[in-house]
C-alpha cells in the first residue's frame, strides 16, 4: 500500500503549481448564521436499548479490555 | 404486472391516488422484481409492502442506499464493520420519503462507507452492471443506480460526496442529482466526509428526480447544515432552453476522455442549440485540482468520523489478547477494507501535525478557487455543462490494482462537490467502449448555482425530452 499512497501523495502535490498564500481557506460552502434551536428537554434512548447493540454489554454499561492489559 | 413496472413514478402515483391501481399490488410487482435480483444490488430486500402511505410519493416503493438509518433493519454501510448492525432510528431523508408516502422497498449495496467508484469495494460482493454484467455500475451508490437502471426499483435514493449519485446514474442509463449541501438534512446518513456528503434521487426520467427532492428536502433540526430550497420543487415543465446560457469549461478540449463519450457529449451540445440555448466556452482553471484537493479533504473529514467505529458501542468487535487499544486495532484491521483503510491513513497523514497546512491548509483554498471559478462562470451563464464521467462503464477488476486511475472516474463531478452546488447526470445516448463492445450509457452533467435546482431541472426535463433517450439495457447493441 505504501507506493499506492505514496502515488495519490504525487498527485497531491501538483497542488504546488498553484498561488495560495493570499487564498482564504473553505470549510463550509453555505453560509449559515449560528443555528439555534429551543433548549428543551427531550427523552434519551433507554440504556437497555442501546445496549441491545453493543458487543460486550455488562452491569448496564459498554465492557471493554482493560486499558493496561499484563 | 409487467405493465406496472413500466410506469413512471409520477404516473404511478397518479394512478395509486385515483386508485385505478392498488397501492398493495403496486408494491408487491416491485418486490417481485427486486427478488429477481441477478446484480447483487440489494443487501436486504423487505418481504412484504404495507403499500406506504398518502401524498405525493403515496404507494411508492424506493431502494435505499444501505448508507442511510433504517430503524431495526439492517445497514451496514457496505463494511463487514457493521455486519448486523440495526441502527436505533431512521435517518431524515428515508424518513421524509415514508411521511410523502412512500416505503422502503430495499437495502442497496455500495462502496463501502461510500467510498469507490465502482461498487468493488463492497464487502459483500461488487454490483454488475445491468447493460453489462462484466462490468460495473459505478459507485458508490452502484447498488441503487443498478437497481433502477436494471428494473428492480422504480426509484431509488443514494449520497453524492464527489460523485457517488452522478457517476453511477451515468453508467447505468438514468438520472442522478445532487442537490445543493444543505438542501437535504444528512440526520442519519453514515458521515464520510461531512462538508461534502449530501443526499440524493436517482431516477428513471428528471420528472421523478423532482418529485424524490420535493419529498427529501427540507430544515431538519437534528442536522444544523440543513436549510432545505426555499418554495420547495415543482415538477418541471420547460420545452425549450431559449435565453439559457450553457458554459462548456475551456480545459475540457484537452481533458481525457472516452472519444465515444465525447461525441454524445457534442451532439448533446448540438441539441440544447437546437433547443434555443447559448453554448460558450468559459475557463475553469482549477478544475483540474478538484481530484487533489478532494482526495485531500475527504480522507481527513472520513478519518475523523470513521474513528468511532471501535467495537465498543455497536457493530464488530474482534477480541484480542492485550488492552482495550489493542481491542480497537484488531476490531478496525479485520472490519475495514482496504480502500477505507487507505483514506484513513491518507486522512490522518494530512492531517497530522506538520503536514496540516501543506495538506488540510491548501486543499481547503483549493476548494476556494473552484468555488469561485464557478462563482464568476455564473456571472455570465446560467449552467456549466460536462460529460458526468470520463468514460462508459469499465470492466470489473480493470482498475482496482490502481487507486489513481479509479479516483479519476470523479474529475468531472469532485469540482460541483467540493463548490457545494447542484449537478444532475441524465442519459444523453450510448457509445462504444474504448476496446470495443456492445455500447454503454453517457451521461451529461448540468450544473447550477447554489438552490438553483428547479431551474437545473427545468432545462434538464426540456433536454431530456429533445434527446428521447429511450435504451435499454440488453438492447444495447442495436439501440
Amino acid at each position: 500500500m505504501a507506493g499506492e499512497l505514496s502515488g495519490i501523495l504525487e498527485h497531491v502535490d501538483r497542488i504546488d503549481e498553484l498561488e495560495l498564500d493570499d487564498v482564504p481557506p473553505t470549510s463550509h460552502v453555505v453560509e449559515l448564521e449560528n443555528v439555534l434551536r429551543p433548549d428543551a428537554p427531550r427523552p434519551s434512548w433507554p440504556r437497555e436499548v442501546v445496549l441491545e447493540q453493543a458487543p460486550d454489554p455488562a452491569d448496564g454499561a459498554f465492557r471493554v479490555p482493560s486499558p493496561q492489559a499484563d | 404486472m409487467g405493465g406496472l413496472l413500466k410506469l413512471s413514478v409520477a404516473e404511478a402515483t397518479k394512478r395509486i391516488a385515483a386508485r385505478e391501481v392498488g397501492a398493495a399490488e403496486y408494491f408487491e410487482a416491485w418486490r417481485e422484481a427486486a427478488a429477481g435480483d441477478e446484480l447483487n444490488a440489494y443487501l436486504w430486500r423487505a418481504e412484504e409492502g404495507e403499500g406506504g402511505g398518502e401524498g405525493p410519493l403515496g404507494g411508492i416503493p424506493v431502494a435505499v442506499k444501505d448508507l442511510f438509518c433504517t430503524e431495526g433493519v439492517e445497514t451496514t454501510a457496505g463494511s463487514r464493520i457493521l455486519e448486523g448492525h440495526r441502527p436505533l432510528y431512521t435517518a431524515n431523508a428515508v424518513w421524509r420519503l415514508a411521511a410523502a408516502g412512500a416505503e422502503v422497498l430495499g437495502k442497496t449495496n455500495m462502496d463501502e462507507f461510500a467510498m469507490g467508484s465502482s461498487n468493488e469495494n463492497s464487502a459483500y460482493g461488487p454490483v454488475r452492471n445491468p447493460w453489462d454484467r462484466e462490468r460495473v455500475p459505478g459507485g458508490s451508490s452502484g447498488g441503487s443506480a443498478a437497481a433502477v437502471g436494471g428494473g428492480l426499483a422504480p426509484c431509488a435514493i443514494g449520497t453524492d460526496t464527489g460523485g457517488s449519485v452522478r457517476q453511477p446514474a451515468s453508467l447505468c442509463g438514468i438520472v442522478g442529482l445532487k442537490p445543493t449541501y444543505g438542501a437535504i438534512s444528512r440526520y442519519g446518513m453514515i458521515a464520510f466526509a461531512s462538508s461534502l456528503d449530501q443526499c440524493g434521487p436517482l431516477t428513471r426520467d428528471v420528472t421523478d428526480a423532482a418529485l424524490l427532492l420535493g419529498a427529501l428536502q427540507g430544515r431538519d433540526p437534528c442536522d444544523s447544515t440543513s436549510v432545505g430550497i426555499e418554495g420547495g420543487v415543482k415538477a418541471p415543465a420547460r420545452e425549450d432552453l431559449s435565453g439559457l446560457r450553457f458554459a462548456v469549461p475551456a480545459e475540457l478540449a484537452h481533458d481525457a476522455i472516452e472519444p465515444g463519450v465525447r461525441a454524445v457529449f457534442e451532439a448533446t451540445l448540438k441539441r440544447i442549440e437546437e433547443l434555443g440555448g447559448e453554448i460558450a466556452e468559459v475557463p475553469l482553471p482549477h478544475a483540474e485540482h478538484g481530484i487533489s484537493a478532494y482526495y485531500v479533504i475527504a480522507p481527513a473529514e472520513a478519518s475523523s468520523n470513521l474513528a468511532r467505529y471501535d467495537g465498543v458501542r455497536y457493530g464488530m468487535r474482534v477480541e484480542s489478547e492485550g488492552d482495550v487499544v489493542e481491542m480497537y486495532e484488531s476490531t478496525r484491521a479485520a472490519g475495514f477494507g482496504d480502500e477505507v483503510k487507505r483514506r484513513i491513513m491518507l486522512g490522518t497523514y494530512a492531517l497530522s501535525s506538520g503536514y496540516y497546512e501543506a495538506y488540510y491548509g491548501r486543499a481547503q483554498k483549493v476548494r476556494t478557487k473552484i468555488a469561485g471559478d464557478f462563482a464568476a462562470a455564473f456571472e455570465r451563464f446560467d449552467f456549466v455543462v460536462t460529460p458526468t464521467s470520463p468514460s462508459v462503464a469499465f470492466g470489473l477488476g480493470e482498475k482496482t490494482d490502481d487507486p489513481l486511475a479509479m479516483y479519476m472516474n470523479d474529475f468531472f463531478t469532485v469540482p460541483m462537490s467540493l463548490a457545494g452546488i447542484p449537478a444532475i447526470s441524465i442519459p444523453a445516448g450510448l457509445a462504444e467502449p474504448d476496446r470495443g463492445g456492445p455500447r454503454l450509457p453517457v451521461g451529461f452533467q448540468l450544473a447550477a448555482p447554489a438552490f438553483a435546482e428547479q431551474k437545473l431541472l427545468d432545462a434538464a426535463y426540456a433536454l431530456e425530452q429533445a434527446i428521447g433517450f429511450d435504451a435499454k439495457p440488453g438492447e444495447g447493441a442495436d439501440g
